[in-house]
This record gives C-alpha cells, structure tokens and sequence, in this order.
C-alpha cells in the first residue's frame, strides 16, 4: 500500500514510481519469451486503449467474491444486505470523485458506451426531434459518433461538427457559430483519446447553457488524467468508462443532472428497474435505478471502489503531475527524430502521444516496436474522422499512465529509433 | 528476438513494400473490389481487367503498411495471365502458407509452384497472426473482383 503522507504532495519529484509499480503485478512481467531466449520487459504504453488494475484493486474483487458476494437489492439474508451496502456505497464514492451533487446522480452502466447510447436513446428519443442539431466535435471516439448516427437514422436529427486546428485545439469560435435555436444537444470529448486535447468544457457548456441546451462530455480519457467537478464544468452529463480508470472492464459510469435524469424513460426493460409490474402497466423506479435494469456487474463496482480509493490513495494532482512530467519529457525526446511527426499538441493536452514516421506505417511500427517489449497502439483509435482531418488513415499512439517511467520513455525512443534503421527511413 | 522480425520484414518485403508494383489504376479495367481493414486503416483498390476468363492486368492503388502493400504488390505479379481459377486457388494456397504449418496445407489443385515459391518471403506472418490480415487483404480484394463483387472487408476474415 501506498503511504497517503508522502504521495498527496503534488510535486512530482516525490512521487515514489517505483512503489506504485510494485502494486502492478503484470509490470513484473517478461514478454515474447520464446526458443530459450530470455524475454523483454513490458513497457506498457498503452493505457488509453485499458489500464492495467493494482493489486488492490485485484484483491477487492477476489476478496468480495470469497467473502460478501451476492445478487443484490433482492434478498433479507445476510450477505445479499452486505453486498446491496457495500454496491451502494460505491455510487457514493463516485459522486464524491466527481464531485457529484448527490449519490442518485450516478448510473451504472456496462460502458461509456452503453452510457452514451443510454442518453442518445433515452434523452434523445424522447426531446429530439426531426431537423433538430446534435452538435459534436472532429475528436470524438466512435463510441460518441454512432450512437447520434443511430438517432440521426430514425428522427432525422442533424449532426454539426465542430472542428479543431493544426494545433488539434477545440475550435470554441466555430462552436459558439454553430450553436444556434436549432442546437438541441451538445456532446462533446473532455480529452481527446487521439490528440491528448482537452476541451474547455466549462465554456463549451456555458454557451450551450445560455440557449438552454444541455451537455454531455465523454470523460473516458479525462477522469484518468486530472481531477474532474461536473460541478464545476456545469456538466448536465458525464460519462466514463472503468477500465481506463485502473478499474475492471465491463463497468461505465453516466453522470446526469437528476431533474434530467428524472425525466427520461427508461433505457432497457427489467428487474430491479421497476416499481410494480403488471400486464396493465408498469411503474418505473426512480434514477438511478431506472437505468440499471437487470442484475449490474456488481463485482466490477466493488472494483471500481477500490481504484478510486488507489488513485485518491497516490493523489490525483501528484498522478496529474508525474503524468505530465512523462508527456513534456517524451514529446522533448520523440521530437529529436527526424520524421517523426506528432498529431496534437494542444496546450495542457493530457499524457498521450499520436505520432507518424515518414516512410513507415503504423502498423508495421507497432509489430516491430512490440518486439522489443513496448506495447503502443496502432490504427485508427476508433476515430476515423480525426484521422482523416490530418490527412491520415492511421497513426501509432504512446498513452502514459500512473505507472509509466521515464526509462520507458526512453525505451519507446530507442525502439522508435530502430524502426528507422530497419526500414532506412 | 530480432530474427522473427527479419523473417517478417525480409528485404524482398521492403523492397515492395516501399516501391510497389503495378500501383496504378488500368483504363480497361472492367472489376475492382475495395480491400479494407477498419483496424489498421489499410485500404486497397484492386483493379483487373478480365477477359475470356483469364486476368490479363491486375493493378492496386491506395495506402497500407509494409505487409499488406508487398504482399498486394507481389500478387499483381503472379496472378496475371492466370485463370480466373487458378488465380484463386492460388490465393488458397497462399493462404494456407500464411497461416498454417506446412504440414497442415490443403489441396487446391495444382498451382503455379514457381508463384508459390515467391509468395514464401510472406510466410513470416505466420508468426505474428494480427498480421495475417494484413498479408491476405488486396487478395481478398482480388478474389471478390473475380466473382463481380465490389469489396472484401478483412475484418470477417482472415
């Protein structure tokens, strides 16, 4: 365990990498052992794409499941109570992580995808209507693309896109242009899962605001990197997903605004979401339950617990810090090669690195740098759109997490550079 | 460690790979078929120009990594003059070789050995499976433009 003393300093000089290594069992590991050879350690740069879990957070859900488990909100007996408090705790502890006016604000949901798909349909369905505007960015994931595709096909809303420039900065000028009476949602990355680009979401969500528009913001990337208030941002919907949270997969999380959330029918049909039931009608429960038809992946919340508790246990503005030390010291290092070019640099961007190498495909960097253990991604990062806006169909991507070092830096740069050498680029 | 690597990326491989050949669209090309992978961004058009039943050109254009533009590259060179059926028994056999052992190869008729033998710098992939996809797409795309179709996506098969 982490001692709390030394790691709430926010200076990153303290921050004890080591230590917090040592609580991922996986960073111990060899990779591509094979015919006697010794294998390579993991340097994994790919935490964008999912973050390896602490021991903590491993140990919580084994520990739940030995000891507490059980279906939850239906028994009297013993352990389905002890489950039900120790679930219903963690929708506590993530409003407080957010900054979350209040426990019933919070929804458990299978993925931030599932979460945006939940207000496209529910919200959307319901308060949109034909020739309606959905505005959204050129940075947005797939996951907060199709989903107003889908609302698109069957009420004949319009998209807007609000595009970004060289720099891959939110162009808030554009989007104050394309707010207009017509505007009727607004969803919006918080970082862009490409670029790094961190969207001004208070002003986003203020001009919105002023038209009476509501917000959703994708927080898959942001919640990892800095602290985050909806609050604050005046967000009326937040979403994120676990897995890149340290936490298990299987699990997202929608922030909503309650007098929004209280309006909005239900998303899927079932148990646990009902009042009453009957062939003559059902009655439907109050969010968040509304939303959470069905049994939830109650183990993956208890594990969503325990990752909340690790990042708050190293202190989100000391992860922020050290994070931050990894992307200045890496865009210094990767910049010195010649025909590297990196897609965004965005002032205040968080720790994730796009890049292209003349001459060389992505693909063929990422096969060959993964030979000599460093795990980045390749391809698109489900964001076709983006790609294209830089003039590229794909790009190879170094993401940094809490856990990343320095000397992984270095060991990126080198494999970079033998990437160069192999194919004289 | 290194040597998968050069079994992978042989010289032959970067060689097509960075100077492709036939990398053209034919004015009397009378099929093409798109070739995409939605992974990696890979996306080929392959061109043939079909006559009597035998591909007399077969041309690509469009953008991929060092595997799938070679390998698309070395097929324009050894499917042409072939027949419709031997261009695809050809793409079976390459197929085995890019993803099973020798032992585990099928039948597809005889082929053009000499073709085959070329073809070989491309069994590397076998050691690296994500990349099979790559090493099979403009063929994929080859074989759909024979049965008239207009594209083969890569993601629903190898």
């Amino acid at each position: 365990m982490v001692e709390l003393t030394r790691t709430r300093d926010s200076d990153a000089l303290s921050y004890d990498v080591e230590r917090v290594r040592a609580d991922f069992p996986v960073l111990s590991r060899l990779v591509h052992e094979r015919k006697g050879k010794p294998g390579k350690p993991l340097v994994y740069l790919d935490s964008g794409a999912s973050a390896h879990k602490p021991r903590q957070v491993i140990e919580a859900m084994s520990r739940f499941m030995e000891e507490d488990y059980s279906n939850i909100h239906r028994g009297v007996h013993f352990l389905s109570q002890r489950a039900t408090d120790r679930f219903d705790a963690v929708r506590g502890k993530v409003a407080r992580f957010l900054n979350a006016p209040s426990d019933n604000t919070i929804v458990f949901t299978r993925s931030a995808t599932e979460a945006i798909n939940l207000v496209a349909s529910s919200y959307g369905r319901t308060f949109l209507k034909e020739g309606d505007e959905v505005i959204l960015s050129v940075m947005e994931h797939h996951a907060n693309i199709v989903p107003w595709q889908l609302l698109q096909a069957e009420k004949g809303i319009v998209i807007k896109v609000v595009p970004v420039d060289d720099e891959g900065v939110f162009d808030l000028d554009a989007y104050a242009g394309l707010l207009s009476d017509r505007t009727k949602f607004v969803a919006i990355t918080h970082c862009s899962n490409v670029l790094g680009t961190v969207t001004p979401a208070r002003e986003i969500a203020r001009l919105a605001h002023e038209r009476g528009v509501p917000v959703l913001f994708d927080g898959s990337q942001a919640v990892v990197h800095r602290p985050v208030d909806v609050q604050e941002i005046d967000a009326d919907f937040y979403v994120f997903t676990v897995h890149k949270l340290y936490g298990p997969t299987g699990l997202g999380v929608l922030y909503g605004k309650y007098e929004l959330l209280k309006k909005m029918p239900p998303y899927q049909g079932g148990g646990d979401m009902i009042e009453a039931v009957s062939f003559e009608g059902t009655t439907f429960k109050l969010p968040p339950t509304r939303f959470e038809a069905g049994t939830p992946p109650i183990t993956e919340v208890i594990g969503l617990g325990a990752a909340i508790d690790y990042v708050e246990s190293l202190g989100r503005e000391a992860i922020a810090a050290h994070e931050d030390d990894l992307l200045k010291y890496a865009t210094q290092q990767l910049s010195q090669l010649e025909g590297l070019r990196i897609l965004g640099t965005a002032p205040g961007k968080g720790p994730i690195i796009s890049f292209t190498l003349d001459g060389v495909h992505p693909h063929d960097i990422g096969t060959i740098v993964d030979q000599y253990g460093v795990a980045i991604r390749v391809g698109r990062h489900c964001a076709e759109p983006l790609g294209e806006r830089f003039g590229v169909g794909a790009s190879a991507r170094a993401s940094f997490g809490l856990y990343n070092t320095r000397a992984e830096v270095d060991a990126l740069v080198s494999s970079v550079r033998a990437v160069k050498e192999f194919f004289g680029a | 460690m290194m040597d998968e690597l050069r079994e992978l990326y042989q010289e032959v491989i970067l060689d097509h790979g960075k100077n492709p050949r036939n990398f053209r669209h034919p004015e009397d090309a009378n099929r093409e078929a798109k070739g995409e992978n939605p992974m990696c961004g890979d996306r080929f058009m392959v061109y043939l120009k079909l006559k009597d039943g035998v591909v007399e050109d077969v041309a690509f254009q469009g953008r991929g990594c060092a595997i799938s533009t070679a390998s698309a590259s070395m097929m324009t060179e050894v499917v042409r003059g072939k027949t419709e059926a031997d261009a695809k028994a050809l793409f079976e056999t390459f197929h085995d070789l890019c993803t099973k052992e020798d032992h585990e190869h099928g039948d597809h008729g005889p082929v053009d050995e000499e073709a085959m033998e070329r073809l070989q710098v491309l069994a590397g992939v076998r050691q690296f499976p994500v990349r099979v996809k790559c090493a099979t797409l403009a063929w994929h795309a080859m074989s759909a433009a024979i049965d008239g179709e207009d594209k083969a996506s890569s993601e629903t098969k190898d």
